[in-house]
This record gives C-alpha cells, sequence and structure tokens, in this order.
C-alpha cells in the first residue's frame, strides 16, 4: 500500500504503460503529472521535455510518437484549449498518444485551483471536424493508475489520441493504493510486403522501414495527400468511428446497486464518489436508488443507459457542469425515464445529500423539465 | 555549383508530381538546393524526415523520397523536436515558410533556436502568404503591398536572420534562390552543423509578391533578389547601404540538446 496523490498515480500508471515520453506545460492541477514523469522517464531512458507552450507540447508528443514511443502530455482546461489542433492533427494521421486534462472551472482562466467537469464536451467536440474520440475519466486514486494504463492500451489498439479527464479534486487527493502490474498493450508492427502506413493497426515509426508519409490532410493508405477526395474523407472518418462504436473493450463502467434499482444515478469522475454515498443514503432510507458511474464518457454507452432507463421509474445526472452528458444521456433514455439534471459551475463537490434529495424530486414532472 | 548532367531524380518522388507550386515559384529551387545537398550528404534517405509546415513551403517533404511529415501551420519545429528527441539517429530537417516561422509559430522557432536541438530549419522566404492568396506576412517590408495591404505595408518586417541570431540558434545562414549555386553548400553546412541550424532562403512568389507590387516575372524578381541583397565579402566601407547580407552568420559549437539528455539519463542510471 502506497498513499499517493491522483496526478503521481497518472505518472505511475503511464509508466506502467509503458509510456516513454512526456512532454508538458506547467498548469494547475495538472503540474505534477509533469514533475512526477520528470523524474520518473530519465532513469528508463525516456524523455521529458518542458515545452513552450501547450500546442507544442502535444506537437512533441506527436512527433515521439512517430518516433515509435509511447508519449503523454497532460494539462489542464485552458492547455487542453490550445491543444485542440493537434488532438484533431493525431486524429487525422492515426497517431497513438494520450493526453490527460485534469478539469478546472473554467471558462478561459476560470477557477485555477477548484474541480469542475466542464471540458467532456471539448473533449469530444473541440477539435474541428468529425473523429472518433475516445474519452475515460475516473473517480479514485485507485482508478486514476488503471485508467491510465487503460488509456495507453486502447490508444495503442486503436491508433487514437486518447483523453482522461481528471478533476483539481482527483489530481490532488491522496488516498492509499495499490498499484499491481497491469496488462499492456503495444503498438502492432507494420506487416506484409505491400505494407500501408494507414490501412489498419499495423504502425510503422520513422527510420523503421521504408520512407513513409504522414499528413494532416486528407489521405490514400498509403499516406500521400488526397486533399480533394472527399469521399475518401468520408469513408475513412466512418470506419474509424464505427471500429470504437463497434468495439467490445471500450465502454468502461461501474455499476452499483443496480439489479433492484427503481431510481438511476448517472454520474462520473469526482462526482461518482458523491453519487455513491447518495446511493448509501437513499438504500437505508429504503429508497432503492442504483448507480451507473461512466468510465468512458465517449464513445457513449447509449444501449446501456437505454436498457438501464428502461427499468427503472427516473434518472438523475450530476456533473460539475450546466449541462453537459445529460444531453447524450437524455438522446439515449429518449421517452423511458424522465432525466433530472444536477449541474453546477461553482467549483464545489456535491453532497451525497444533495444528490439524494434531486432523486427524491426526480419523478416530479416540473421538475424534470427545468 | 551542380554538377552537369547531375542526376537529382533519385531524391525526388514522381508519385507526388506534379507538385502545387505556381510557374516561376522560387521553392522548386529550393527543393533542387536541398536535393543537391542530399546528394552531397549521402544521407541514408530511410533515416532522413523532412518536417513541413504548412503553405507553399509545407508541401517540400511530399516530393523526395525521405520520410515525409508534413505537420500543422507553424508547428514543424516542436513535431520535429519530439520527434528528434525519441531518435536522435535520424536526420531532421524542417521546411517551412516565412508566415510559419515568424508569424504564427514564432514562438515554437526561437525556442528551437534556444534548446539547440541538432534540426536543420529551412526557411523559405518570399515576403508574403502564397496559398492563401498574397496576403501580407511578418516579412513584407514596410511600403510593400499585399492583398491585405492594398495601400502598402505600414509594418517593420521581421529579419529571420537577426531574430534567429538573437534567439541563440548556433548555426545560422541565409541565402537567395538567384544564388542556387551556393545554397547546396550552405544546406550540407547546416545538416552537418551539430546543433539547431537555420537556413534563410529568400525565394520569389512572382504570382503575389511580384504581381502586387510590380516586380516583373520570375526571371525579373530573381534580379530584384541579387540586388536587395550583398554577399558578406562584397560588403565595402560603405556598409550594406539597405542591402540584406548573405552567407554564414554564425557557427559556433555549443551543447547540443539531445546529446546533453543522453548524458544527464546515464548519470542517473549510473546514480541509482
Amino acid at each position: 500500500m502506497k498513499l499517493i496523490q491522483g496526478n503521481e498515480a497518472c505518472a505511475l500508471g503511464a509508466m506502467q504503460a509503458g509510456c516513454r515520453f512526456f512532454a508538458g506545460y506547467p498548469i494547475t492541477p495538472a503540474t505534477e503529472i509533469m514533475e512526477w514523469m520528470a523524474r520518473l522517464l530519465p532513469p528508463e531512458h525516456g524523455v521529458f521535455i518542458q515545452m513552450e507552450d501547450e500546442i507544442a507540447a502535444l506537437a512533441a508528443v506527436i512527433g515521439a510518437s512517430w518516433g515509435g514511443a509511447k508519449a503523454m502530455t497532460a494539462t489542464s482546461g485552458p492547455g487542453f484549449s490550445l491543444m485542440q489542433e493537434h488532438v484533431g492533427y493525431a486524429a487525422m494521421t492515426e497517431t497513438p498518444c494520450v493526453i490527460v486534462d485534469s478539469q478546472r472551472g473554467g471558462p478561459s482562466t476560470g477557477l485555477p485551483t477548484l474541480p469542475a467537469q466542464g471540458d467532456v464536451m471539448q473533449a469530444r467536440w473541440g477539435s474541428h471536424g468529425d473523429r472518433a474520440a475516445i474519452v475515460l475519466t475516473a473517480s479514485t486514486v485507485r482508478d486514476v493508475y488503471e485508467v491510465t494504463v487503460a488509456a495507453f492500451n486502447l490508444s495503442e489498439t486503436y491508433r487514437l489520441p486518447v483523453v482522461l479527464l481528471l478533476d483539481a479534486t482527483l489530481s490532488h487527493m491522496r488516498e492509499n493504493v495499490e498499484l499491481p502490474a497491469l496488462p499492456v498493450v503495444n503498438r502492432c508492427p507494420p506487416s506484409g510486403a505491400d505494407f500501408q502506413p494507414f490501412a489498419g493497426p499495423g504502425f510503422q515509426a520513422f527510420g523503421d522501414g521504408p520512407p513513409i508519409v504522414v499528413t494532416g490532410l486528407a489521405h490514400a493508405a498509403s499516406g500521400r495527400p488526397r486533399a480533394s477526395d472527399g469521399p475518401n474523407l468520408d469513408r475513412m472518418l466512418r470506419r474509424s468511428i464505427a471500429r470504437i462504436e463497434e468495439a467490445d473493450d471500450v465502454r468502461r463502467y461501474r455499476g452499483t446497486a443496480l439489479e433492484d434499482a427503481e431510481h438511476l444515478i448517472l454520474a462520473y469522475g469526482i462526482t461518482a464518489r458523491s453519487a455513491a454515498g447518495a446511493v448509501e443514503l437513499l438504500r437505508r432510507e429504503g429508497v432503492r436508488a442504483g448507480l451507473l458511474e461512466l468510465q468512458t464518457l465517449w464513445p457513449f454507452p447509449e444501449r446501456l443507459v437505454r436498457d438501464l432507463a428502461e427499468q427503472v421509474e427516473d434518472v438523475v445526472v450530476a456533473e460539475l457542469n450546466l449541462g453537459q452528458l445529460v444531453l447524450p444521456v437524455r438522446a439515449a433514455v429518449g421517452g423511458a425515464a424522465p432525466v433530472r439534471h444536477l449541474g453546477r459551475a461553482d467549483g464545489t463537490l456535491f453532497s451525497p445529500e444533495e444528490i439524494a434529495a434531486a432523486v427524491h424530486t426526480a419523478g416530479d414532472r416540473e421538475v424534470a423539465r427545468a | 555549383m551542380p554538377r552537369v548532367g547531375e542526376d537529382l531524380r533519385q531524391y525526388l518522388q514522381a508519385e507526388a508530381m506534379p507538385h502545387v507550386w505556381c510557374p516561376g515559384c522560387g521553392h522548386g529551387q529550393v527543393a533542387r538546393g536541398l536535393a543537391t545537398a542530399l546528394d552531397r550528404l549521402a544521407l541514408p534517405l530511410e533515416q532522413l524526415v523532412l518536417v513541413g509546415g504548412i503553405g507553399c513551403s509545407g508541401r517540400t517533404p511530399f516530393y523526395f523520397n525521405a520520410n515525409a511529415m508534413h505537420t500543422t501551420h507553424g508547428r514543424a519545429l516542436a513535431f520535429a523536436t519530439g520527434l528528434k528527441l525519441t531518435r536522435p539517429g535520424l536526420t531532421v530537417i524542417t521546411t517551412m515558410g516565412d508566415g510559419d516561422t515568424a508569424a504564427i509559430g514564432g514562438n515554437h522557432f526561437i525556442h528551437a533556436c534556444r534548446r539547440n536541438i541538432d534540426i536543420t530549419a529551412i526557411v523559405f522566404n518570399n515576403g508574403i502568404y502564397g496559398m492563401t492568396g498574397g496576403q501580407q506576412a511578418p516579412t513584407t517590408p514596410r511600403g510593400a503591398r499585399s492583398v491585405t495591404t492594398p495601400l502598402g505595408s505600414i509594418e517593420p518586417a521581421f529579419d529571420i536572420v537577426q531574430l534567429a541570431l538573437a534567439a541563440g540558434a548556433t548555426y545560422v545562414a541565409r541565402s537567395t534562390t538567384f544564388d542556387f549555386d551556393e545554397l547546396p553548400t550552405l544546406i550540407v553546412d547546416a545538416v552537418r552543423h551539430p546543433g539547431f541550424a537555420v537556413v534563410e532562403v529568400l525565394t520569389q512568389c512572382p504570382t503575389y509578391y511580384g504581381r502586387l507590387n510590380e516586380l516583373g516575372d520570375a526571371v525579373a524578381m530573381l534580379d530584384y533578389e541579387r540586388d536587395l541583397t550583398l554577399p558578406q565579402h562584397a560588403i565595402t566601407k560603405e556598409g550594406l547601404a539597405g542591402r540584406r547580407p548573405l552567407g554564414v552568420f554564425r557557427r559556433e559549437v555549443a551543447p547540443e540538446y539531445t546529446a546533453q539528455y543522453a548524458e544527464l539519463c546515464a548519470r542517473q542510471a549510473k546514480a541509482s
């Protein structure tokens, strides 16, 4: 057992997953991830570099990934906003990499030291154009470690930038944890005489074979630009999105007391801990409440949410923003049950009592519409 | 001088032709300078990565038989830094425009100069944004016309050589497409230099800069380049008289980033 901080667990998870390159720029509340990587990487002959800004940090990560290294950066909202240009570049170039965003109150400089969950939509849609997106989150220090490893594994499997959303509280919170060795997925090597760098999972780094071409322009499987071929890009995007939509190892979640639940609470990240407390309170009162904690926010688990909504009387979505993940929840639930949103953007966590109170009034149609 | 009958086709990627450059564009001459330099350097092409920015110059990597990484506007050096640190054995050359270098990527440029990482930056400076149709660049001279300065620019221009020198680049040179026989020598020099090397090349854009400023066709613009510049050895006691000096401005050996990083790792591994 070890008493460690969320940010340290993230750095240790990254090292466990085989991360050997980190580029970053200091920002509260993510900085300790960078500080840990600066200490952990050199003895492993991994590379650490502090770049001139977050745009450059993600660019360096992508460059390193094409050099063959598992690579990561970590930031918070303002830096994540700057990185969006290269989130799109990583998606277009099918570059495995991990981007950690420890969320703080926004917009802009906002509430630098206070927690928020306001980057949920930015993590999915922040970069221009369509793309496949995997966005994970965690609620405990132990989960941060495990989900960081999962972020690398998914990123290597699907050749995508994977975003891990933490928050100011989880980043700085300390818990006693065990950190076991976890299964690690390594990059699929190139294969076949007619290997094409953008035709599947096979990845060839620069210098490891014949010259290759990488571009943010729409391109053919060979990597050569096809900048005026719209149908080619449309096909490529659909294939990439379908791949993760259909995958069975992408959607991570945890259910608590769902078997006989009449009231569903849906929460994620740090808010899931308050929600777990709310379930306990409600169960003590004889109210059959259950919790669905999502660890994968995108791709959104529509079928799971729809199926659960059909079994309950009402749904409460609790999140530290003014209404983000509730949108796909409402779309998935349809008319199956009323959905009540409990949101705040004041840099304060929900108490279990507040969430329990929302469950008490969730069935009220007046409130549900509010 | 390029050798008579010298065959540079092995360095070029036939599949990527025709290129995007306009008739008379100087970028082809810079590409020829690079191909000639590669011939002299005799590097294995699979160990060479050309990293381009966005714009006319950013397309250059596509036309070579080496690895090509076509990145984002202004940020080629940030990508190149991550790559070079991961694979110090690779030769990394960036091709960037003047907007890439001194406007949107100004921050990346000065920090790459400061770090002294072993990358060669070839800066194609035509004083204008070509690909987007002739807008003002940070290198557009005061008074010059562009489509966004139809009455003439009222901004002073960046001098990329001075910027690189001030930011700490350890090899800094300038040439022009008029001086096409000197350019390969400077590129060879820059690639062999163990640190961050900047080669600025003044190149003509007859389509926009030339037309908007009534400088004539590509050949007339080469004469304009000749008259705008002065090789350092030709500078007399009258000084530059408003002309831009050419040649090598700094060649200095200083601690290189990837070498220092490797030492640091070795030291830490030994200690633990």
